[in-house]
Formats: C-alpha cells, structure tokens, sequence
C-alpha cells in the first residue's frame, strides 16, 4: 500500500503489454490471411478447406462463449441456431431455384448480402423465443431446457420433407457477392476469416462495454446484480439472442462453405463439440474460442487419420482436459482466467 | 378405435415405465451429489447389450438378466470411481462435458466390439405370447411384464426412500446435502450406493428394452434426451416427479405418434403426413415441457424447499 510506483509500474506494464499483444494479434491475423497462398504452395490445398471450417466453428464457439464463458449460462443447444441458420441460406436458395417464393410472401435467394442477415435474423428470432422460456431457470434445469429445445428444432427438420427431412439440403451453388468469387476456395476462406474477426472485435466491444461488465457481475452473482438494483433476466436474455445470432452467421458461412444442410448441424453432438471448443480454448476470453475450434478439428482430422475409432481416444482426452486442464489453452499461453 | 385407445394407452404406460427406471437415477444423482451425468444412457445402452450378448449365446433368460444387471452395475461403478467422483465439487459445465467426453467412449467401445449392426434379442419364451386384456383385444404378454416390473420397482423404491434408513439419508442429501455430512453421515459411501442404484436401474431397463427395440449405438442418447424432459418436468430431485413425469411423457409420447400422422393423412399427401407426424409427435414432449416450465419453473414435483 505504501510504494505509489507500483500502480504505475503495473499500469507501465500493462501498456507494454497491450501494445505486445496487439502486435501477436496483427502477426497472427496476416499469417492466417496468408493461409492459401502458403497451403497452395506448400502442395496442401486441403489445409485451406479445413482452416474454412475452423473460422466458421470459431464464429459459433466465440458466440457462445459470450453466454458461457462471460454470462455463466451453460446452453446445451447452441447447435440449435447453428443449423438454423445454415438451413435459412439452404432453404432461400431452394426458393431461389425453384422460382417460387416462401409461403407465396417471401422470394428465394442466392445472394450472400440478403442470405446472411436473413440467417442471422432467423437464427436471433428464434433464440429470443427459446431464451425467453429457457431464462425462466437456471442451473441443470437451464442445461437440459436449452438441450430438448434444440432437440426439438433437430426433429422439425428431419420431418421437413420437402426441405430434403433426414438427407438434408444440397445447396449447388455457393452464394454471390458483389466483388468475391465464393467458388475459389482461398475467397471463401477470407470471407469466412473476415467476417469471424469482425464479430470477434464486435464480441470484444460486448464484453468490454457496460452491457458486458454486467453480463460478468451476473456470472459472478446473480443475487448480488439483482440486488444493486439490474433486471438480471433482460441482460442474459439480449446475451443469449446476440449469441444466437452469431452461431447462425456461423451456420450460415458453413453451409456456403459445404454447399450442404442437414440436421446434423443442430444434432446435441454438435452442441456438445461447441461447448468443448469454448473450454477448450479458454472461458471468457476473446481468442479462446478460435483457437479450441482449431485444437478440436485439427485433433478430429489427426485421430480421425490413425483410427476410424476416433471418438474412442478423443473421448477419454475430453475427461482428462476437463479433469486436469482447467483454464484452456489460452491459460497455457499465460493468458485469460483460471474458473473458480 | 377404443380398441387402438386402448392398445395406445398401454404402450404409453409401458414407454413411461422405462423412463421411470432411467429418470428416478438420474433425478436421485442430481438431487443428492448435484452431477448431471449425460452417460446414464451409456449405463442403460449396456445393460441392453450385456443382456443380448449372453441372450443370444446361451439362450438362458436369468443368466442374460444377470448379466445385464451385472454389466451396468459394474460399468456405472467403475465410472462413479474414475471419473465422476472428481467431478462433485466441480461447476456443471465441466460435468457435462466430461460426461459428454464418456459418452464418445463407451459409443465407439460398442462399435469396436459389436459393430454397428444393431442386435435382435428373442422374447423369453414363456412371455412370447399375448393376453387378452379385455375380450377381443390381445396384448403383448411381454410389454405388461414390463409394466409390472417398472411398477413393482417404483412401490420398492418409495418403500426404500420413505420407510428405510438408507432412504432417509438419501431425502435428507437431497434437501441439505452439508449438513448430512456436518452429522457425520459416511457421504462417499451414500453416493456410491445411490449412483449404483441408478446404475442398476439404468441396466434393468435396457436389458428390458432389448426384445422390444433394437439393440444399438446410439440407443442410449434417444432416450436420455427424454429422460432429461422428464426429470424437467417432474422436478429435479424428486422420485415421485420422476414417476408421474415418466408416465406423463410417455402416455403424450406414445399417443401423439399413434394419431397424429393418422390426423394430418387427411390434409397432406401421405409419406408428407407421416414424416411431419413422426417430427411433430417428437416435438410434441418438449412443447409439454415448456408448457410446464411456463406454470412452474421448478417442475411439478419440486424436491428441494
């Protein structure tokens, strides 16, 4: 308490940090830009489809961390979102190549600049409903609440027959965008890297913001929030739509990527797998995310390369991370917080 | 029709049943050690091939029901040692996804060891047959020992719970789990016997499952997923919400998949009716669900407070 210098000295460092970090952060986006190009001339240019997969996972797991990680609701559903926002570009698309609208009211489309808010909107919609009802507990009954919700949306879309029910929906052509050639793989990919480190910077702005300090003071207590005089269930409920809306930006970009949705997309794996991406990389930070949805895929395609019996060793790794690692990766880079 | 009602509303008592068997487990481990354990259904999907490997091998009923039991037990044991019992003190999250992590495991370890053809098991053959519930109308002799063995399970379970010691001990953990402990109860050796129960339960309705479903990967989850609704609905904690949800989801279940394809066969064209039927009558439990949710958030059958 009696040295003055030592604030300083802390905010010094901090500085030095930021300004450190800032740097890694520049490195590290233009060496993931450079991806395709060094893919290419490295003789892999598989890596590039892989890395395209990696961005759009990393866009869900980022968007739910913001409830998980900062908001301290565990959503067992995400997936939910996830596929609905895939299957509203599959399903605008259909309209669109069949030349007949939605419900008689609403035109298809193939055009990204209409399809991607419409997922996002579609996907933010429905969050609020689920959320809505989901909010109304907490704890395991919040778990198993956001599960069967999703698991319901999961069933809808098997028995949607005429948007292809269990076989899912072949999208033949990716999506147009003024300026951008979808088709070439390497500016799919920079789509994908572009749009996930904008709606990194807009989760930052989130969490950072007074909206956000509040989202972590109900992690933290909820009793005490409510206490100091905040609506509790309207903060976590606008958390949850944000992130909703990001998962379907999510899904969205992956079915333009796969030109395919299925059911699969929302089935309670898939929830599961963004979940683990999130601890994987580390709860409540902004990298985190991206890169436990590295960590998790690229340890997909490994084990997936030694043994069709993957999920036989990936199983126990998951006990052992989960028992042994607390903290995720970015704890490992010295970075984030450890969970109490 | 009365005779399909009637038909319909035994099938529903007999899916209720074996939900009950898996929720009152699963409500007992969340109400007393606070884990949710998504591997339940991993306890129930071993039970089944246990009971259909030694079935089909020597064709003795008892010795399959031996090791059904003795499969999941042993299994559900080994689990509560290695893994779950790190996970006590822990927040949910991490239980989920360790639990989630288990599921991976023992799926692929059935994969590896049965492959994924699913297995048949025979009906034991003196409950091959059928009875005539009411005259004219026969029902599987099989599926009313099923409904027997889940209600003899539930008079035993109310009578262990409310009129034994080891049942006082497992509703007081229920409501004020630090102060059993603070008294000195042996808290480890309780949650080893009750997550054994849950195992034993979990196995016994599996083993019953086989003859009826199909034994496979994956059978584990379908009705776990269920199961989850019905602890929801009953109230966590709560062996008497386990039994009326149980019933409750599987009577909505079972009569939703019988009439409402039939319902919708005349306003669509038929393979359209039948696949959106099948997908509505799916939905139809989780809509109950939030129905419940909407009227009392803590479920009808509150355990705690």
């Amino acid at each position: 308490m009696a040295d003055t210098s030592l604030p300083e000295a802390m905010a010094d460092a901090a500085r030095t940090r930021g300004w450190r970090d800032r740097a890694i952060l520049l490195v590290m986006f233009a060496a993931a830009a450079a991806l395709p190009l060094i893919a290419d001339a490295a003789g892999f240019p598989a890596t590039t489809g892989i890395a395209t997969q990696i961005a759009c996972l990393a866009i869900a797991a980022a968007s739910l961390n913001l409830i998980l990680g900062h908001g301290g609701m565990v959503s067992f559903g995400h997936a939910a979102y996830f596929g609905l926002g895939g299957y509203a570009v599959g399903i605008l698309w259909e309209h669109f190549r069949l030349g007949e609208p939605i419900f008689g009211l609403i035109p298809g489309s193939n055009q990204l600049l209409v399809t991607l808010p419409a997922a996002m909107l579609v996907a933010g919609l429905a969050a609020l409903v689920i959320g809505a009802l989901s909010l109304r507990t907490s704890g395991i009954s919040f778990i198993m609440i956001t599960l069967a919700f999703a698991q319901m949306v999961f069933f809808l879309f098997v028995g949607l027959k005429q948007y292809g029910g269990d076989d899912g929906l072949v999208v033949r052509r990716r999506n147009l965008v003024p300026g951008l050639d979808l088709r070439e793989p390497a500016q799919m990919y920079w789509l994908c890297l572009g749009l996930l480190a904008l709606w990194l910077w807009v989760l930052h702005r989130i969490v950072r913001s007074r909206f956000g300090r509040v989202l972590e003071g109900i992690r933290q207590s909820e009793r005490r929030m409510a206490a100091i005089g905040i609506a509790t269930y309207r903060y976590k409920l606008v958390a949850f739509v944000i992130s909703g809306v990001g998962c379907g930006l999510a899904g969205a970009l992956m079915v333009n990527y796969l030109r395919f949705a299925s059911p699969e997309m929302m089935s309670w794996q898939r929830s599961g797998e963004l979940m683990l991406m999130v601890i994987l990389g580390g709860l409540g930070t902004t990298l985190g995310p991206v890169l436990g949805a590295g960590a998790l895929v690229g340890l997909e395609y490994t084990l997936g390369g030694i043994t069709e019996h993957w999920q036989f060793i990936l199983g126990p790794i998951l006990v052992l991370i989960v028992l042994f690692a607390r903290g995720g990766l970015m704890s490992l880079l010295g970075y984030g917080r450890g969970r109490g | 029709m009365s005779v399909l009602l009637a038909e319909q509303l035994l099938n529903g008592l007999q899916f209720g049943v074996m939900l009950f068997l898996l929720a009152a487990g699963l409500t007992l481990v969340f109400g007393i050690m606070g884990v949710i354990n998504l591997a339940h259904g991993s306890l129930y999907m071993i039970g089944a091939f246990g009971a259909a490997l030694v079935a089909n091998a020597t064709g003795s009923w008892w010795l399959a029901l031996l090791a059904g039991l003795a499969a999941a037990a042993l299994v559900g044991m080994a689990m509560e040692f290695v893994v779950l019992r790190r996970l006590y003190a822990r927040d949910h999250l991490d239980q989920v996804l360790a639990t989630f992590g288990l599921i991976l495991f023992f799926n692929q370890g059935i994969i590896l060891l049965f492959g994924r053809q699913p297995l048949f098991v025979d009906l034991p053959s003196w409950f091959s047959g059928a009875v005539e519930i009411v005259p004219g109308v026969p029902y599987p002799s099989y599926r009313l020992l099923i409904i027997a063995v889940g209600l003899l399970v539930a008079a035993g379970l109310y009578v262990l719970i409310q009129h034994t010691r080891i049942g006082m001990l497992v509703r007081a953990g229920a409501t004020h789990r630090e102060m059993v402990r603070a008294l000195g109860v042996d808290i480890r050796l309780l949650y080893t016997l009750v997550f054994g129960l849950g195992a034993l339960l979990a196995g016994l309705a599996g083993l019953m499952a086989g003859p009826v479903y199909n034994v496979q990967v994956g059978m584990g989850e379908q009705i776990l997923i269920l199961t989850f609704v019905v602890v929801v609905i009953g109230g966590i904690g709560s062996v008497r919400g386990a039994l009326f949800g149980a019933l409750l989801v599987g009577l909505t279940d079972t009569m939703l998949r019988g009439f409402v394809p039939g319902f919708l066969r005349g306003m669509l064209p038929p393979d359209q009716a039948d696949a959106l039927g099948a997908s509505l009558s799916s939905m139809g439990v989780y809509l109950l669900m939030a129905l419940v949710l909407l009227i009392r958030p803590r479920g009808l059958f509150p355990a705690h407070g």
